[in-house]
C-alpha cells in the first residue's frame, strides 16, 4: 500500500511540474484563460485590432524615411519595413472585407523621438508590442485560414524586431518565449502614440 | 516553400559530432515517406482541415505536433553544442549562438512538459551530425536551419487544437523568426527572404531537409 502511494504521489507530483514547467516557461496558461473567457468578438474584432497596430507601424515607418535622419543601411531597413507594414494593412483590409467585415479606419498617430537612435528606440519598442501582440491574440482566433495569415504576419514583425534590435545593439532574441500580450495592454503600449 | 540549400557537401564532412539518443522513430518515418520525392506538398488522406494528421507518425493530434516540433528543437539544440564545441566561433558571434542554443534547450524542455502534460510520450532525442567545415558554412546551415524552423511552426500553427499549446508555439515560433533574421543579417541576406508574410513548411519538405543530418 505504501508503494502504491508513492507511486501515487510520484506521478502527481510530475504531472505538477510538467504543468508548471511549461506554464512557467511561456507564461500563457492564465493570460490565454482570461482573454478567451473576455473575448468573443470574433476574428473580424480581432483583426480590426491587428489593423490599427499595423496602420500605427505603416505610418511610423512611412514617416521616419525622413524624418529618422537615417542613411545608407538603416535607411534600407526603413524602406523594406515600410513596405512591409503598408503590406501587412493592405491584406488585413482585404480579409476583414472577405469575412464580411468592415475594416476601422486608422486614427491620427504621433510620435515623439529624434534622429537614428530615437527613432531605433521606439520602433524596436513597437515591433516588439507587434510580437507580443500577435501571439496573445493568436489562440482566440477561429478560422485557420486567418490563423495562418496572422502567423505569416507575426513571423515576419518577429524578423523586423531582431533586425532593429540588431541595428540598436540589443539582444535580437532576448528570451527563449516571446511574452504574449492582450488587448489592454497592448493598447495601453500604444496610447502614447494615438491622438 | 523554404529553399533549402544543401550545405551538406558528403566530401568534405571531416569534423563531425555525434549526439547520443535515439533516432529510431524518426528514422522510419523518413524512411517511410522519403521514396516518392516527387512531390512537393504534402495531402496526405485526411486533406485539408486534418488537425494534425501530417505529424501522425509522431503521435495524435496536439501530441504529433508538439513531438514534431520537439525533434526538430533537439536537431536544433544538438547543432548549436556542436558549433559551440568546434572552436570556429568567438567573441559576439560565439555569444550569440551560445544564447540561441541555450533558447532552443529552453524549447526542448518546455515541449517535452507539453507532451507530458497532454499524457503523451516525449519523442527521443534523434541522433545527428553536422558539417562543421567553416565559420561561414556554419553560419549558412544556422540560417537554413533557423528558416526552416521558423516555417515548420508556422506550417503547424493552425493544425493545434488546444489554445494553450498554440499559445506556447507561438511564443516559440516567433523566437525562431527572430534567431532566423539575424542569421540572415549576419549572412548579409535579407532578413524577411519570403517578403512581408512569412511562408510555412508542411511536415514532408522540413523532415526531408532535415534527414541529411540524421545518423542511423
Amino acid at each position: 500500500m505504501s508503494a502504491e502511494q508513492q507511486t501515487r504521489s510520484e506521478v502527481l507530483a510530475k504531472g505538477a511540474l510538467a504543468v508548471g514547467s511549461i506554464y512557467g516557461a511561456v507564461m500563457v496558461g492564465p493570460f490565454v484563460r482570461r482573454a478567451l473567457a473576455a473575448s468573443g468578438g470574433g476574428d473580424v474584432e480581432i483583426l480590426n485590432f491587428a489593423l490599427t497596430l499595423e496602420y500605427l507601424e505603416a505610418k511610423f515607418y512611412a514617416e521616419a524615411k525622413g524624418r529618422a535622419k537615417a542613411s545608407g543601411e538603416l535607411r534600407s531597413l526603413i524602406d523594406l519595413l515600410a513596405e512591409d507594414e503598408q503590406q501587412h494593412v493592405d491584406a488585413l483590409t482585404a480579409t476583414i472585407k472577405q469575412l464580411g467585415g468592415k475594416p476601422v479606419t486608422a486614427p491620427k498617430f504621433e510620435f515623439a523621438y529624434s534622429g537614428p537612435g530615437g527613432f531605433l528606440d521606439l520602433a524596436q519598442t513597437l515591433e516588439d508590442t507587434g510580437v507580443s501582440a500577435y501571439n496573445g491574440a493568436g489562440p482566440m482566433i477561429e478560422s485557420k485560414e486567418v490563423l495562418a495569415a496572422a502567423g505569416g504576419i507575426v513571423q515576419v514583425e518577429a524578423r523586423h524586431a531582431a533586425a532593429i534590435r540588431l541595428r540598436n545593439e540589443a539582444e535580437p532574441a532576448p528570451a527563449a518565449f516571446d511574452t504574449p500580450l492582450d488587448e489592454k495592454q497592448v493598447l495601453k503600449a500604444v496610447e502614447p502614440f494615438i491622438v | 516553400m523554404a529553399e533549402i540549400k544543401q550545405l551538406a557537401d558528403p566530401v568534405s564532412r571531416r569534423r563531425f559530432l555525434v549526439v547520443g539518443g535515439s533516432s529510431a522513430a524518426l528514422a522510419a518515418f523518413l524512411a517511410a515517406c522519403g521514396g516518392d520525392s516527387g512531390t512537393t506538398t504534402t495531402t496526405d488522406s485526411m486533406g485539408a482541415g486534418g488537425g494534425g494528421s501530417e505529424t501522425a507518425q509522431f503521435g495524435k493530434g496536439d501530441v504529433g505536433i508538439l513531438n514534431y516540433a520537439l525533434t526538430l528543437e533537439y536537431l536544433e539544440t544538438s547543432f548549436y553544442r556542436d558549433v559551440v564545441g568546434s572552436g570556429l566561433f568567438e567573441g559576439p558571434d560565439l555569444e550569440t549562438i551560445r544564447r540561441f542554443g541555450r533558447e532552443e534547450a529552453e524549447h526542448v524542455e518546455a515541449l517535452k512538459a507539453a507532451v507530458k502534460q497532454l499524457g503523451g510520450e516525449p519523442a527521443p532525442e534523434p541522433k545527428a551530425e553536422f558539417p562543421l567545415e567553416s565559420a561561414k558554412s556554419v553560419l549558412e546551415l544556422a540560417g537554413t536551419v533557423e528558416n526552416l524552423g521558423a516555417a515548420a511552426y508556422l506550417g503547424q500553427a493552425p493544425n493545434i487544437e488546444s489554445p494553450e499549446v498554440l499559445a506556447s508555439a507561438l511564443a516559440i515560433h516567433s523566437v525562431e523568426g527572430r534567431h532566423a533574421a539575424t542569421l540572415n543579417s549576419l549572412l548579409g541576406e535579407p532578413i524577411t527572404p519570403d517578403g512581408a508574410f512569412g511562408k510555412p513548411a508542411d511536415v514532408k519538405t522540413v523532415l526531408k531537409s532535415v534527414e541529411p543530418f540524421l545518423v542511423g
